[in-house]
């Protein structure tokens, strides 16, 4: 039950965020920040302090960077993700290691797992998902002139860089308060899926948005009852829900094909 | 009245990227109810120059005054990817709040009412082309930059829209920067063209930049020509039955 309430807050927030990060081709870089994850995970831990906070904060630092760092070298900017997900995973993993002196469920962290969702948990989610969705609330209308054109959203005063900066924030933020839920490895799924459905539904941004969460909220429900019962890891199953969904809409979309 | 400020001013700017000047030395006025056409070749610095204007490019050299905040702006392209369901009605918004009814006037405008319900993509070119123009009108701009606004447009409907564009600035008593490699219209209603090169390389009312040498030998003989068939010579007055007064 815990988890449900926990999952349901995760997926509202995590479907208007998602639908960004497909309309601006975001995927890898939701995944870079997911990997950069477990590093914070693993600083949590050291330094002893809430793992949402240094997970937020970890991921926040590797997007900043990211963003410096796309301006300052010539190396593509798919390589650069993989350099910056694949070198803040490794250096997460190697302190693992070292660490032996603290237990560390790893499958749990990468997978994600619904039996250490505490109530604590609950309200991170819940109240930093509802700081997360008031910010998107208020920078949407300039976020999303500036995924159509950055030039026209500059030439027209909607500052697109600081919209653009404030998301890339945002998107640490959900990793941050779902890693629990769904683990690193897990986490772009369930940006990416709900919305790749819900475009199969939609004609305008606002529809996609709410089918998303929608979406979401079915894929975590189906999900952690899949979990609860064939005891399998929450979010693999969560995703499994959210794919058949997704395979589903497909069948949807053709049916409203054959009827236009 | 504020009709002596230029709307902009841009005093001998550059921008410098990889060691190479995209433009030196460019200096320009725009004031209200004056439409500035910026021509050249391909790659000569027109939209480099434009995207100055808007303050998207810090020029590296040089400043830009900008005396107004409300502009509206045409790009060359926008690409909309497939993911983004964008339907006419939404473009329309996207940075300005317009009821349905205001924005159906602005698309009647520019004769695509019909669209308004229509996906972005499945828009032919020269349809998008008049989505964009009425959604810059729309937002009632006082500095209005059109680049290349016709591409793709059929023939009679380049010359409705440079109509189309001739009455705004009168209406809306704004300044407009138009980029266009198309000299017909330059000749026609422009009132100040500057013909660039990655400098100016001539600038002053049509009639004057169509005799410049250097103009002519950028753009060849055959263009200079094809201007002289479009301008309108005042040199003569008709009687009332058409023949010439002497």
């Amino acid at each position: 039950m815990r988890a449900l309430i926990a999952g349901i807050g995760m997926a509202i927030v995590a479907g208007p965020l998602g639908c960004f990060v497909i309309w601006r081709r975001l995927a890898y870089f939701g995944d870079t920040l997911a990997h950069s994850g477990l590093l914070g995970v693993t600083l949590g831990f050291v330094l002893n302090i809430d793992l949402s906070f240094s997970v937020f904060v970890i991921s926040g630092i590797i997007a900043l960077l990211l963003l410096v760092l796309q301006k300052k070298t010539k190396l593509a900017g798919d390589s650069l993700l993989g350099l910056l997900a694949h070198s803040s995973l490794a250096i997460g993993l190697v302190i693992i290691a070292i660490l032996t002196t603290i237990r560390f469920d790893l499958m749990g962290l990468l997978l994600g797992d619904i039996l250490s969702v505490s109530m604590n948990d609950i309200l991170i989610i819940w109240i930093g998902g509802g700081i997360l969705l008031l910010v998107f609330f208020f920078i949407w209308k300039s976020l999303f002139a500036a995924t159509i054109s950055y030039d026209l959203a500059k030439a027209e005063k909607m500052s697109p860089e600081i919209s653009n900066y404030i998301f890339t924030i945002l998107l640490a933020g959900i990793i941050a308060i779902s890693i629990k839920m769904i683990g690193v490895l897990l986490i772009t799924g369930l940006l990416l899926i709900p919305p790749a459905m819900s475009r199969n539904f939609s004609n305008s941004p606002t529809k996609m948005v709410i089918f998303s969460i929608i979406g979401g909220t079915f894929s975590v429900i189906l999900g952690l009852y899949c979990s609860l019962y064939l005891n399998t890891p929450s979010g693999p199953s969560i995703i499994v829900a959210a794919m058949m969904l997704f395979i589903l809409s497909l069948f949807f979309k053709k049916g409203l094909n054959i009827v236009n | 009245m504020k009709k002596n400020i230029p709307l902009v001013k841009l005093n001998n700017s550059g921008v410098l990227r990889e060691k190479k000047w995209l433009v030196k030395g460019i200096s320009l006025e725009i004031y209200r109810e004056q439409i500035v056409t910026l021509i050249g070749p391909n790659g000569s610095g027109k939209t480099t120059t434009a995207k100055i204007i808007l303050k998207i490019i810090e020029p590296n050299e040089g400043k830009v005054e900008l005396n107004t905040k409300k502009i509206a702006y045409v790009p060359q392209k926008i690409n909309i990817d497939w993911a983004i369901p964008l339907r006419v009605i939404d473009f329309m918004n996207i940075t300005s709040k317009l009821n349905v009814s205001s924005i159906m006037d602005n698309l009647k405008l520019t004769g695509v009412d019909h669209l308004l319900y229509k996906d972005l993509i499945n828009l032919s070119g020269g349809e998008f082309q008049r989505v964009m123009i009425a959604r810059a009108i729309a937002k009632r701009p006082e500095l209005l930059i059109l680049d290349e606004p016709v591409q793709g447009v059929d023939f009679n409907g380049e010359i409705k829209l440079y109509n189309l564009i001739k009455n705004i600035s009168n209406n809306l008593k704004c300044g407009i920067l138009l980029i266009s490699h198309d000299i017909h219209f330059v000749m026609s209603s422009t009132d100040h063209v500057l013909c660039l090169n990655g400098h100016v390389c001539c600038s002053g009312t049509p009639q004057d930049v169509a005799k410049n040498p250097s103009y002519i030998e950028l753009f060849g003989e055959q263009a200079a020509s094809s201007i002289a068939l479009y301008k309108h010579n005042h040199d003569h007055t008709h009687n009332q039955d058409g023949s010439i007064k002497t």
